[in-house]
């Protein structure tokens, strides 16, 4: 094992001992929303006066929205008054009390993934006893980004504390109108997380070793806000390879970066969330809002994502190429398997001068899963000698699932350069039978093929997190080929 | 023949018997009989749609050809009975005409995970790096390989000779007791076709047996096998020893498909 993942291991072992959730009572409010329910979210919360307002500004502009109607995606109508908008972290006691308790499919998913035994109870909700001192390794890591004025911190940390930056950037990139879903995060959010990275500083870790632990208590409508101010990088990973258990059926995040001068942002996500039973019974819809400004010279913001689980994901992470010389890129990998659908894809906005995007999308759909790409590229008026890169590639396992591909090319200035390649490929009973007159059998060639698809992604990908992923690609094909 | 006893009985590495299959519907393998022995060479020609590479499909279990008839013992197995994958794993092998491309996986690590698959068949350990790349760098220079291959997808962007020796390349790494080359020869320059056959003769040896399908007579004087068959019309009409070849060479295949027809109209009449 790696110290990284024993850190991992030691850390989870805990239970929210420098949890970002404190000051909060262990009860749950009314199913509904209202001005009140916001009103009791943010004094719940210890707000001040400021945010409640902003909460009831989004809500506002929420009840006259209405749900988007025209991504590729179908589901039964989501009653947004059954939905519990406020819910303290579940007490210990709630939970399983040990993984006898846990369902055995969940287990033998954390089998397949090598989730230490430890990380499988915290990622179960088991009631772990911790009796390790790993405070002091999370302690160690706060300290240490201290001394080089990072902060990386709850939002609602942030919001007690850092007041001035919180409302400088929140909304600056996902205005809170800017759709129906990110209207309705923008006044309820629960928490998630919040980087400030100072000027010239280099971020000297990838922060990801808090976010097993944080995401335990983000909730279902998470926020995130990440400032790379300039001449400064930071590596932010998000999610988990292990699924959660989560009792949650709607998620609807937002996620915003901004990047100065300079700066670099690289986030890259492992979603993982319940997909659903074989026969598309639950699993999470996950309408996300992710998009990146930026907002400096020379400044890049790189996303990369491996969506894997969630029976529906709505999600394009985007960049707004503002900064004369900046630079977007996306890479993803999708799967959809089972009754699965996933809408999703970018956009890449030039603004500035010579701004550069790349998009490499990659969709694998097996089972009756529908994968969709939709992915625009614009480039505006004022944007000389802007340039994209596209490709996006589609792979089908089995006669019963779809690929779709949309992209949107909208140039307003001729100086534009744009290159755009798509290939859709059924997985080659050829190469199926070549690997298996190699003594490999199907399911590790399936494995095996599908990942050298996704390898232009996958190497993207933090070492460590490029290994997780492709277990994880392997164990969400299972019984794809029969 | 050196035959090989299982039990009490003798048999041959490979034994066909009348073996008869199917691809959509249509006969393409009318009864095939052929026995192939430790430490031999045959050589199967016969002219294009004869079903030569039907056959070696067939060996190897490619699923879309439906066996009617007949049998297959390979090594005291049902070779029918087993799925491709166990095939290999028993030692047989499969030089494709056409090999396919796998992007994104590289050479070593496909063969790697296909050594393995077959020593944890037989009980054996998996490879450690080291001995790896030793074994690979040794098999490289039996073919003339150039070590980029070695990294690059599997047949990704090759040319057509390089794929060709890329697969007896996974042939010497792999170490079969029978193996089939299906039209290796075919698009390989006179220089490729030697290096191909000076690899397959530098892996003769008592142990294992080759069935070579060509077309040509032209890689069989490299390669000199211990008996020639010439099929046609999904029928091995002739059997002889290395000069069959030579006669083929020097009258085609029309005299021969003749003889089938002229036969077939006698059993119809």
């Amino acid at each position: 094992m790696t110290t990284s993942t024993e850190t991992i291991e030691r850390l989870a072992s805990q239970e929210y001992k420098f949890g970002f959730v404190t000051e909060v009572e262990q009860e749950t409010i009314p199913p509904g929303l209202s001005e009140d329910v916001i009103r009791l979210i943010s004094a719940k919360k210890n707000e001040p006066e400021w945010m409640l307002d902003w909460r009831l500004e989004a809500y506002r502009g929420w009840l006259k929205m209405s749900e988007p109607t025209w991504a590729n995606i179908h589901y039964e109508p989501i009653d947004y008054q059954a939905i519990t908008y406020y819910a303290a972290p579940k007490s210990a006691a709630d939970g399983p009390k040990s993984l006898d308790e846990v369902d055995p499919e969940l287990l033998r998913t954390y089998e397949k993934l090598g989730i230490p035994l430890r990380e499988q109870e915290m990622l179960a909700g088991v009631a772990v006893d911790a009796v390790f001192d790993s405070v002091s390794v999370a302690t160690t890591f706060k300290a240490k980004l201290a001394e080089l004025g990072i902060i990386f911190c709850s939002m609602s940390e942030a919001i007690q504390n850092h007041p001035e930056l919180v409302r400088k950037y929140l909304g600056m990139v996902v205005p809170r109108r800017d759709n129906f879903f990110a209207a309705l995060n923008s006044a309820v959010f629960s928490d998630g997380s919040f980087v400030y990275v100072p000027k010239g500083v280099r971020c000297p870790m990838e922060l990801s070793t808090y976010f097993r632990i944080n995401a335990m208590n983000t909730g279902q409508f998470e926020r995130t806000l990440i400032v790379a101010d300039e001449g400064s990088y930071v590596i932010y990973l998000e999610g988990c390879t292990a699924p959660m258990r989560d009792e949650h059926q709607l998620h609807a995040a937002v996620v915003e970066l901004v990047a100065h001068d300079d700066a670099q942002i690289k986030y890259s996500t492992v979603q993982n969330w319940y997909p659903g039973d074989k026969d598309g019974k639950g699993g999470i819809y996950n309408f996300v809002t992710k998009r990146g400004l930026c907002a400096g010279r020379r400044s890049k913001i790189s996303w990369t994502q491996v969506e894997t689980g969630s029976a529906i994901t709505w999600k394009y992470p985007s960049c707004i190429l503002r900064g004369d010389g900046s630079v977007g890129e996306f890479y993803s990998v999708a799967l959809t398997n089972n009754y699965q659908q996933a809408d999703t894809g970018t956009k890449m906005i030039h603004v500035g001068k010579n701004t550069t995007s790349t998009i490499v999308s990659k969709g694998i759909s097996a089972g009756r899963g529908q994968n969709t790409y939709r992915g625009q590229v614009k480039i505006m008026k004022n944007a000389d000698n802007a340039r994209n890169f596209s490709q996006c590639d589609s792979m089908l396992i089995g006669d019963q699932c779809g690929a779709h591909t949309f992209p949107y090319i909208d140039v307003q200035n001729p100086t534009a350069r744009m290159e755009h390649e798509a290939s859709t490929s059924k997985i080659g009973e050829d190469q199926i039978f070549y690997c298996n007159s190699r003594g490999i059998d199907t399911e590790d060639a399936v494995s095996m093929i599908v990942n050298g698809f996704c390898k232009e992604v996958f190497r993207e990908l933090p070492m460590e997190f490029a290994v997780e992923a492709q277990k994880l690609l392997e164990v969400s094909l299972e019984g794809s080929v029969g | 023949m050196r035959p090989i006893e299982i039990g009490s009985k003798l048999y041959a590495m490979l034994s066909i018997k009348n073996l008869k299959v199917e691809v959509e519907g249509k006969e393409i393998l009318q009864g095939i009989d052929l026995e192939v022995g430790r430490g031999e060479v045959h050589a199967i020609m016969g002219p294009n749609g004869s079903g030569k590479s039907t056959l070696a499909q067939v060996l190897a279990g490619r699923e879309e050809y439906e066996v009617t008839g007949g049998s297959v013992i390979y090594e005291g197995h049902d070779l029918l009975e087993l799925p491709p994958e166990e095939r290999a794993r028993e030692g047989l092998f499969l030089a494709f005409q056409y090999p396919v491309e796998i992007p994104g996986v590289s050479n070593t690590y496909f063969l790697k995970a296909a050594l393995n698959a077959i020593r944890k068949h037989r009980g054996e350990k998996e490879i450690d790096a080291v001995d790896f790349l030793k074994l690979v760098r040794e098999k490289m220079k039996l073919v003339k390989m150039d070590e980029s291959l070695l990294n690059r997808p599997v047949n990704d962007g090759f040319s057509g000779g390089e794929k060709k020796r890329n697969e007896i390349f996974h042939m010497a790494v792999l170490d079969p007791k029978l193996a089939v080359l299906d039209e290796t020869d075919s698009g390989l320059d006179i220089d490729a076709l030697r290096i191909v056959a000076d690899g397959v003769n530098a892996m003769r040896s008592p142990e294992r047996a080759f069935i070579v399908i060509t077309h040509y007579q032209r890689l069989l004087t490299y390669i000199v096998p211990d008996v020639v068959h010439v099929m046609v019309g999904g029928r091995i009409v002739r059997s002889g020893g290395k000069e069959l070849a030579l006669e083929l060479e020097e009258k085609g295949y029309a005299w021969l498909e003749q003889t089938v027809t002229g036969a077939a109209a006698a059993v119809g009449a």
